[in-house]
């Protein structure tokens, strides 16, 4: 008895050994590799804030020396430019999500409808487009030769208003919700488009709560819409500003002097860092509050019926 | 008579079924619209490929000229060289980029710590939220020659952007920077669904947390990972225009190991304004593609119809 009692013991012993072996590896290597994806994040907010001569002479750095504001100071100075860079973007993300949330969840809705006959026919007409299309080429005179895209609001709010990758989440979650929901309502007279508005929008909220966050998150990156289609400055959106005034220090002069601030040397790389920062902050302070949605949203497509 | 009659009815019992179902049409009318005008359209717009584009005389216009930019493209060597750094950059991305979501899942699912989970999983999941720009921005101020973080550390400096060969890892190490803390989420979401009294049996079965890593999780992943695995090998010939584009910009020195069929289209159109050339590069592209997608999802489908995408 004594000896399966000491048995017993080794083994675990030997198991706690193994998980705290495993613990320690990893404890370390996660902890690591997550250091790891935010201390980029904290070097460019060390560069913005560093004076730029520093920078020149002994490149970026751990720790901010010489701590300076100035490449804040002249972006900021004449916010023109960059608040107007906000501003498109804010727009166009609230009203391009606003446009695609609706129409993808309410045709994923209809196309799953039993008593809709051709719903297999469309599905396969909006099927194919993940599987074959025309590339950019064409797209692209389509867009500026015969749709007349060039400098216009909606070419940055068009190209991604609607998704079929998206339309087809929608679909697999409005399958979940019961049929009986909107027979009933079908029985006393209600239309096909107001039982859609009044009663399965509000059950699919937290469909529009994912596709409006992958959506709105599209909208506010996107910077190669308006590389295709906008040469406007007054028009550019944020990422595009930030891309532009990355590539040329001309750009950055442009800033500069319109600031009116003189400066012996343009502070060309923390202007860069602190323009890195403005156009990067609002998604890094909501970011907290809604990367649990965002997660739990990753799952929601998933369920296959 | 009689037939004409039948065509007569079955139009018009058609039609019955247009008002019958008007507001399901009306419904998805625009979607539909939508998807005619931006994507099968332009499929039309592929005859491009063969055509000797004049802006004056338009798509319909322009004069056939056959294979020509076909030849351009392939004799160039310009075909080879993007075709295989899409190709491979693809491969390496989601072999090791696989390896490392399940290794980074497994490890979430087994650490007790909650606080310290949650805490880790929101810090890796931080890159994907921001845009390919800043991202470039980010890589700027790490490997800048003159400036950057990397040769401030390294004693014997190394221009990164003037040397290619070293591309190849730095894309790979941005790709899994990006993308893995998004990855690791589907991943982890599986293991979440084992249960847990597999493992319970396990325990006094004596087996150790390494056994059950890879007797239990593991066999339990193996599904998924091949699902994932052949739906990504699915768009082996689709790369990502937004990181390449974004972290190479035009640098030239860098092209030969960092074009992919993508940047090399968007160039021919936008820089070198060679529409034949870039058409024909993306029509090569979406035969590719499609050819890809079809034959992935036809093993998919094999092993698991669940997961099909058609």
């Amino acid at each position: 008895m004594s000896e399966v009692n000491a048995a017993l013991k080794s083994t675990s012993i030997k198991i706690d050994s193994d998980r705290i072996a495993f613990n320690i590896i990893a404890y370390i290597v996660l902890g690591s590799f997550a250091l790891l994806c935010v201390l980029p994040f904290y070097i460019i907010i060390v560069a913005s804030f560093t004076n730029e001569q520093t920078i020149m002479r002994e490149g970026y750095s751990f720790f901010i020396r010489n701590f300076s504001t100035e490449g804040y100071k002249i972006i900021l100075k004449n916010p023109a430019t960059i608040s107007r860079a906000y501003l498109n973007t804010i727009c166009i993300t609230i009203i391009g999500t606003a446009i695609s949330v609706f129409f993808v969840s309410m045709c994923g809705y209809v196309l799953q409808k039993r008593d809709f006959p051709w719903r297999r026919g469309f599905m396969l007409i909006f099927y194919f487009t993940m599987l074959f299309n025309g590339g950019l080429t064409p797209y692209y005179i389509l867009c500026t030769r015969y749709l007349g895209f060039k400098n216009q609001f909606y070419s940055l709010i068009l190209p991604q208003a609607f998704s079929v990758w998206n339309m087809i989440i929608a679909k697999n979650f409005m399958r979940t919700i019961p049929e009986e929901i909107p027979e009933s309502a079908k029985i006393d007279g209600a239309g096909e488009f107001l039982i859609f508005i009044r009663l399965i929008l509000p059950l699919a909220i937290p469909l529009l709560a994912t596709l409006g966050l992958f959506t709105a998150l599209a909208y506010w990156n996107d910077w190669y819409n308006c590389m295709l289609f906008i040469d406007k400055t007054n028009m550019f959106t944020l990422q595009y500003f930030l891309q532009e005034m990355l590539n040329s220090i001309e750009n950055l002069r442009i800033v500069a002097e319109k600031s009116g601030l003189i400066v012996p040397v343009l502070p060309s790389e923390s202007m860069k860092m602190a323009m890195t920062i403005v156009v990067t902050g609002p998604i890094i302070l909501v970011y907290p509050f809604l990367q649990r949605y965002f997660i739990k949203g990753l799952t929601i497509g998933a369920v296959k019926g | 008579m009689v037939s004409n009659n039948r065509l007569m009815n079955s139009i018009s019992s058609f039609f019955r079924q247009v008002i019958r179902y008007r507001t399901f049409l009306l419904m998805i009318m625009i979607p539909f619209i939508y998807i005619i005008v931006f994507s099968y359209i332009p499929m039309g717009g592929l005859v491009l490929a063969f055509k000797d584009y004049k802006y004056r005389l338009g798509i319909f216009g322009s004069p056939w000229i056959g294979l020509k930019n076909f030849s351009y493209f392939f004799i160039s060597g310009a075909a080879g060289r993007v075709v295989r750094n899409t190709l491979l950059y693809n491969l390496a991305f989601i072999v090791i980029g696989m390896i490392i979501e399940v290794f980074f899942a497994i490890i979430l699912s087994e650490i007790r710590g909650k606080y310290f989970k949650k805490l880790t999983q929101s810090m890796m999941l931080l890159p994907f939220f921001i845009s390919w720009v800043v991202a470039s921005s980010i890589l700027y101020s790490i490997l800048s020659y003159e400036y950057g973080l990397l040769n401030n550390v390294l004693s014997e400096p190394v221009n990164v952007y003037a040397n290619p060969a070293l591309w190849p890892f730095i894309l790979v190490f941005l790709r899994i920077w990006k993308s893995s803390g998004y990855g690791c989420v589907i991943y982890l979401a599986n293991i979440t669904s084992i249960d847990s009294q597999v493992y319970e049996a396990a325990d006094i079965d004596g087996a150790n947390i390494w056994q059950k890593i890879v007797y239990i999780t593991l066999q339990h992943l193996r599904p998924t990972m091949v699902i994932m695995f052949l739906l990504a090998m699915g768009n082996m010939f689709r790369g990502d225009f937004g990181m390449f584009y974004q972290t190479i910009k035009n640098n030239g020195i860098l092209l030969p190991y960092t074009d992919i069929i993508d940047t090399f289209v968007f160039r021919a159109l936008l820089s070198s304004s060679d529409v034949g050339m870039s058409a024909a590069s993306g029509l090569l592209q979406s035969v590719l593609c499609f050819l890809t997608v079809v034959t992935a999802n036809f093993i998919v489908t094999k092993i698991d119809p669940e997961y099909a995408l058609f």
